[in-house]
Parts: C-alpha cells; structure tokens; sequence
C-alpha cells in the first residue's frame, strides 16, 4: 500500500545536459554524479601554455604515457560526488570519534601492556609522515591528471590520507604524548629500519607520469602497507595480545583500505583493458614499484611481526599478486 | 599511564601537530626537485614555519561540517525541483541570468579547483599546502552544487542544455575562460594573488551580490540556497587569501614589487570580467538589488579601499586602474547590454529592451550618464522593433588581445569616443580595449600572443561544424558557426519577447495557480 500524493506535473523538454546525454546514448534521466563528473574540466580552445610546464596544454592527457581513447571511460563505483564523499566520511569519522571517546572515557590505553603499546606506537607513528606523502601525491594527480573522472576521487583520496594522518596523530597522542610524535619523526628521518620506506615516498614525490604515481602510491604501497600494518598487525596480532582498545581506534583505516580499493582496482582494470600497451605499460610500473615497495616494507614488517614476519609479509605479497592478476596486470 | 598527567595541548600546538609537524625536510630527494615551483616567479619565503594558519580545521571536522551543509543543501534543491520553484520566480526573463551562471562560472569554480590542487601540492610549507588543499576540494563542491541547483532548470528552459560545450567555444564566455586559465598557467604565488586575493578577497562580493541576493530577490530558492551554503567555505577562502598576501610580504621586501604589479594586473582583470556582472543587476534582474554603481561604490571604494589602507604599511597601493574604474562606473553596464542586445542572435539567452519603468529605474540611478548617453540608444532600438526591423549585428566584434571582451568600452573621458589602444609585437598588430590590457600584454607578450580570440578563429575558420565544407555553394558561415557551439537556433538565442521560454513559463504558471 502507498498513499498516492500528487503534485502540479510539467512535462521537461530535457532530461539531462547534452554533454551528459551524449555519453549516456540518449536524453534520459541522469544521476548526481553524472552530471557533476562528466566532462567537466576544460578541454578544448585552452589558452594559454603554463609557465610551469610550457611543454604541455594547461589540461594534457600526455602528462602520462597511459592512452585512453575516452579519459571518461573511468568509473568511480563509489559515485562519488563531493556531496556524497563528504556524508561517507561524515559518518566514518562519527564512527571513529566514538571509538576514540570509548577508549579515552575508561581510560583504557593504560590497559594495555607496555611492550605492547610501545610496538603499536614505533610501528604508527612514522606512519604518520607515510600518509602525508600519499596526501601529496593524490594532489599531484589530482592538479596534473586528466578528466574529472580520475581526478575527482584523486582529490578525496589525498584528503582521506591527510585525515589517515591526523588519526595517526591522535593516536600517539592518546597512546603516548607529543614527544611522541618528535619521537617517531625522528626515526622516520633517522632510524634505519624506516630509510627504505622513506626513501620510497621521496622517491614518488619526484615523480613526474602522475598515473606512474598513481600505480606507485595507490595500488603498490597501499597495496602492501594497509594489509601488512591495519590487517596482519594491528587487527590480528595486537588484538589478540590485549590490544583492542588500539584496534578500536585504527578501525577507520582498514574499512577505509577495502572501500577506495574498489576504486583504485576499477581506476587499474579501465586502464589496462583500454590497449595491450597500457597493460604493459601499468604492469612493468607494477612489477618495479612492488620490487621496491617489497624491499622497504621488510623492515617495518620486521617491527611489527618480528620473527613471524617472513612469512605473514610473503602472504601479503601473494595476496596482492593476485589482485593484480585479476585486474589484468601480467606481473 | 595516567591520562590526566598528559600537558594539555593548546588548539594552536595540536592543530601544528596535526598539519606541519607531519612534513619533513627530504634528503633521498633534494627539496627543491620536490617542489620544483618555488623559485621562477622571483618570490622569495625564507621561513614558511613564520605562515600563520588561517583557520584550524581538521579533516575529521571538515567532514561533518562539510556534510551538514551538503545534507542541507541537497534537501532544498530537491524540493524547490518537486515543488517547481521556478515557476515561482518574479518573471521568467530572471532565467536568462542562470543561463549566463552556469555557462561561465562552475568552470570558472573547477579550474579553481585544479589550481589549489596544484598549489597545494606544490607550496613548499605544509600550513599552505593543507590550506590550499581544502580550497581545492571546496571548488569542486561549488562547481558540482551549481551544476545540481540549476540541472532542473535545463530541463525546462533552454540555453542550458550544452553549457560546457559552450564555455569551451562561445565568443562570450572566452572572457571568464580566458581568465581563469590566465590565472592558472600563472606560477603558484601569482596564481594565490590573482584567485585568492584579488578574485576571492577584493571581488568577491561583487559576484555574489547579483547572482546570490539576486536570486534572493527574486525568488529562486535554489540558485539562493547554493550560494548560501558557500558563504562559510567563501570565508575561509578570503581569510586564505589575505593571509597568503601578508605572509608574502613579510618573508621579504623584494617581493614588494612583484606582488603590486601582480594586484595591478588582476584587480584589471577581476574588474574587466566583471562587466557582464554589471549588466546583470543593471538589466537582467526583474527584482533589483542595487545598482552597478552602487556596488561598486560600497564593495570596493569603501570596503576595498579599507583594505589597501590596511595593506599599505606594507607598501602596497590601491592600483592604478581604480582611477579608471571610478570613471567607467556610470557607463560599463549599458555599454555591455547594448552589446549583447545587438549580438542576441549569437548569444545563448535571450536580450530584451528595458521597460519605461526599468528605463526610469536606471535615469534614477545614473543620473549623469543613461538619459545623456544611453536612453536615447534604447528609445531608437524600441523604435526599430516597433517598425518591424529589429536590429541585429551581423558582424563579428574585434576583442581586446587581454581580456577578449568587445571592443565596446569609452574613454575615461569622452564616453563618446571607443577606448581603442593598438601596438605592434613581432610584426603583429594588436588591440586593446584599455591602456591597463595593454601593459598587461607589454609585460607578458609571450602570453598573450597565445590568447583563442573567438572571432580570429571564427574568420580563420576554425569554428564552423564539424564537416562542414565553406566552399560548398549555399554555406552559411552564420549557421555553422551556431551549430559548431550547438546554439539552438530560434531557441536558445534571439529576444525574450515571443520565445519558447517565455510561452512555456505563462502556460505552465497557469496550469500551477488555476483550475
């Protein structure tokens, strides 16, 4: 049963934008992200070269070595929009706030064993400086990408990774104190077990085929990053050793991991399955930066696991392997 | 581990905490490769720790609050759509304003959108990168709630249906485009000066005021409530701007003159784009709000000035072009619909005639220049419609080399004589509408050598229909050219009076107020 409430009916000349309406096949009703995503940027008559780049368009698909016939040809399966990212978040960070206060009002980081707290605190708090790097590089690609498509959610990413590093943050602060944070700095800029790791994010901030960084920052590290700390360490191995409390408050980043995951591997797969060159190109990139990755996250895996770490670090490898294959990357 | 023990952090430590204390200086890398924008500009920052946050704003916060106004927002625009609310508007030509909005300026907001990325990215102290982040993001809401708050009105009226397509070709819309492109081939700190100064800082209430209150006035609820919901995140973009200026200063008194050429240049340029503003309250609204005149005599002689006294301890002084600006002020917004009335068969709205009434409204408010200069025009034009032979411009504008408007303003003095300014670059001629486009060009001429100028493209025949063969017996250039910015003919264009918008909004008030 419904109650059938009537209101005055105008029959639309239109349904939709023409812009939208061409990419839909036919003048029909549009979502919010259709029409607040297709075709926006700028692309044709641009004016003027950039005086920090005159080689290229001030909006250029050749920033990349990645060919797309159509730059709309990628799909966010979030669909987000700002209005729609934003209340995803809102409700995230409402979630996490009450973690917090839970953990805060019972005063239950004194709970846990010291040892315990201490390894959760050299493990997370370097990190801190990890998610700053991916906070820039998702701005990069989203300033020098091309198609609002993918540099949207490019956008949402670096500020999810800006909030990853504030809750990073927090969590030194509510574990330890500031000098914490001092602390954990220093090792990252200091302590050899941290060198490879940082010498990777350096290395990506220099990088210049923002879809290269892409592959780099969104697929490889986080790829073997967010399983290795949020899945391996933090929500099996501190859990079970009395350390809920401090999976309590992680719990934002590994729900987060398994949601842009599906946007980062959709971003993957419409790239690859666009030419047999792309999926060599995005492989190759795949196969060096995994290497690379590989070699740094050793250590850190080390600090956490210890002496398991070998093997729980080969099962993160494999497991991100086959994600590749599936996205059609022959490694 | 007693929490209570812990030293209470102060908002201003936590937030540095929670923001800068997250950079580090780079060493596998040398940082200057990682911010390789820093230097060619001639700016120089020697202490980016001495940056003073303007604003504190986490993302977990940013979030909710971001939300709550989205949740809002969203509320009211599906049921001002439900409801038809544009039916509700004072008088259906109010609509053609919407149409000149959203062909100009949700571009305007995603380009910058992709240049606070840029700088964001690219400013090399993270209390500016974080700053410039949330503007970025910030943009692309207001481009996306513009979108949304006026995609019902595209399916109603027409001149909406291709607003992208046109921004990127229209002859009109190469202004704002232009603009805003400017700005963002611009390196960072010119870029900071030119949007989050001078656009976002000094003008910005003169965008607002007509398309905002305007709506306001004149009973759209939706393009109202999307620029209200903006009003906080417009705060925190001028605050930005102001602060980036003042910092800038302070780091180094060399900077002092880059950074006044850089306001000269962009206050022109902000008060040039302008123009079509001026038109607006002065023509397209049914509902005034003020006048033109009166805007600019509050927003930017009273509170603008306010603002360069601040500013002048620094060194900084109320450009140049103000003088201009104070003359031009009794003539831009009749100078421009003429303009577009004339050009109506090549515009994506519809131009009218004022009524005696409006004509009245503008005697009143521009006392030393509309019964002098432009009542007569208008009476002549009403004469012409009345005898059957409106008038039409048939030929193509020449436009200023700079800011690609017309070549339709008068000298300061005579607003008799077209302010017409030529000089030769390369071998090239050039034209300007003002001696201020013209030292921009003189400063930068490998700039703007590179402008599209839509009516040198257009007699190139770079604009005609895909296909389209000129040698062909028959072709039309005109009919080509309105196909290649899918201008609807007949729909889109020409006058108010007898068009399809204007018959459907009768019948439709009609069959919403009567049985």
């Amino acid at each position: 049963m419904q109650i059938d409430l009537r209101t005055v009916s105008i029959k639309p000349l239109r349904h939709t934008f023409d812009h939208v309406a061409r990419r839909l096949g036919a003048d029909k009703p549009a979502s919010r992200y259709q029409e607040g995503t297709f075709d926006v940027q700028p692309s044709d008559n641009l004016q003027y070269r950039p005086t920090w780049d005159p080689e290229h368009e001030l909006y250029d698909p050749a920033r990349t070595q990645v060919v797309m016939k159509d730059w709309y040809a990628f799909k966010d399966p979030r669909q987000y929009y700002y209005g729609t990212y934003t209340m995803a978040r809102a409700r995230q960070q409402e979630a996490a706030e009450a973690s917090f206060d839970f953990v805060e009002t019972r005063g239950l980081a004194a709970t846990l064993p010291p040892d315990l707290s201490r390894r959760a605190l050299d493990v997370l708090v370097p990190l801190r400086h990890v998610a700053y790097g991916a906070n820039l590089n998702n701005t990069a690609m989203c300033a020098y990408g091309y198609g609002t498509a993918i540099t949207q959610p490019c956008m949402y990413q670096a500020m999810d990774q800006l909030g990853i590093a504030q809750y990073l943050t927090r969590i030194g602060l509510l574990l330890a104190d500031a000098s914490e944070l001092e602390a954990g700095k220093s090792r990252w800029v200091g302590d050899g077990r941290w060198q490879g790791l940082r010498r990777y994010v350096e290395n990506t901030l220099v990088l210049k085929d923002w879809f290269e960084l892409f592959v780099a920052q969104n697929l490889v590290l986080d790829g073997l990053l967010f399983p290795l700390v949020y899945d391996q360490f933090i929500d099996k191995r501190v859990a079970n050793e009395g350390g809920a409390p401090v999976s309590m408050v992680c719990a934002f980043m590994p729900d987060w991991f398994a949601e842009t995951s599906r946007w980062v591997d959709a971003s993957i797969k419409t790239a690859a399955a666009e030419s047999p060159q792309n999926a060599q190109l995005l492989a190759d990139w795949t196969s060096a930066w995994l290497l690379r990755a590989t070699d740094a996250l050793e250590p850190v895996a080390t600090l956490a696991l210890g002496e398991d770490a070998g093997p729980v670090f080969e099962t993160v490898v494999d497991a991100f392997k086959a994600r590749a294959g599936k996205l059609g990357l022959p490694l | 581990m007693d929490m209570n023990a812990k030293k209470k952090l102060g908002l201003k430590e936590k937030y540095a905490l929670m923001t800068r204390n997250l950079g580090w200086e780079t060493t596998y890398e040398p940082m200057d490769k990682v911010f390789p924008q820093m230097d060619y500009e001639g700016i120089r920052i020697h202490d980016w720790d001495k940056w003073e946050d303007p604003f504190r704003l986490t993302m977990d916060a940013y979030w909710k609050y971001q939300a709550e106004k989205e949740k809002k927002l969203y509320a009211i625009i599906d049921a001002y759509a439900q409801n038809n609310g544009h039916l509700n508007v004072t008088d259906a030509r109010y609509i053609n304003a919407l149409k000149i909005f959203l062909s100009a300026v949700p571009s305007l907001e995603y380009n910058a959108h992709r240049g606070f990325a840029r700088l964001g990215r690219e400013m090399r102290g993270v209390g500016p990168q974080v700053a410039c982040q949330m503007q970025a993001i910030d943009e692309i809401r207001h481009a996306q709630t513009q979108i949304h708050s006026l995609s019902n009105y595209n399916k109603f009226y027409n001149g909406f249906h291709d607003w992208k397509h046109m921004n990127d070709r229209v002859w009109y819309l190469s202004v704002p485009k232009s603009f805003f492109e400017d700005a963002c081939t611009c390196g960072p700190f010119e870029f900071i000066i030119a949007i989050g100064f001078s656009f976002e800082y000094v003008l910005t209430n003169l965008v607002f005021m007509p398309f905002i209150s305007g709506a306001a006035y004149n009973g759209d609820l939706g393009a109202m409530t999307f620029g209200f919901s903006a009003q906080s995140d417009e705060a925190r973009h001028m605050t930005l701007g102001l602060e980036v200026i003042k910092f800038m200063l302070e780091q180094d008194p060399a900077n002092l003159p880059i950074i006044q050429r850089w306001i000269d240049k962009w206050t022109w340029r902000g008060v040039r784009l302008l123009t079509i503003v001026a038109m607006l309250m002065d023509y397209m609204l049914p509902k005034r709000v003020m006048s033109w005149k009166e805007a600019w005599e509050v927003y930017f002689e009273e509170n603008g000035m306010a603002l360069f006294n601040d500013l002048a301890r620094y060194g900084i002084k109320v450009p140049d072009c103000a003088a201009l600006i104070k003359k031009e002020k009794d003539h831009i917004s009749h100078q421009a619909w003429n303009a577009f009335y004339t050009a109506g068969m090549i515009t994506n709205f519809h131009t009218w005639l004022p009524s005696e009434d409006e004509m009245n409204w503008l005697s009143s408010k521009y006392p030393d220049s509309f019964d002098k200069y432009y009542r007569p025009r208008f009476e002549y034009y009403r004469q012409r419609e009345k005898e059957g032979k409106r008038f039409y411009n048939k030929t193509l504008p020449m436009l200023c080399q700079v800011c690609q408007i017309p070549m339709l303003f008068t000298e300061g003095d005579d607003p008799t004589l077209i302010s017409y300014r030529q000089i030769e670059h390369k071998g090239d001629k050039y034209h300007f509408c003002s001696d201020h486009c013209q030292h921009i060009f003189e400063h930068e001429p490998e700039k703007y050598v590179e402008a599209w100028l839509p009516a040198h493209q257009i007699y190139q025949g770079n604009c005609f229909a895909e296909g389209a063969d000129p040698t062909a017996p028959g072709f039309d250039p005109l009919k080509s050219v309105l196909d290649y910015w899918h201008l609807d003919f007949g729909r889109d264009n020409l006058d108010f009076e007898g068009s399809e918008d204007q018959k459907n909004f009768a019948a439709w008030r009609q069959q919403a107020t009567t049985n």
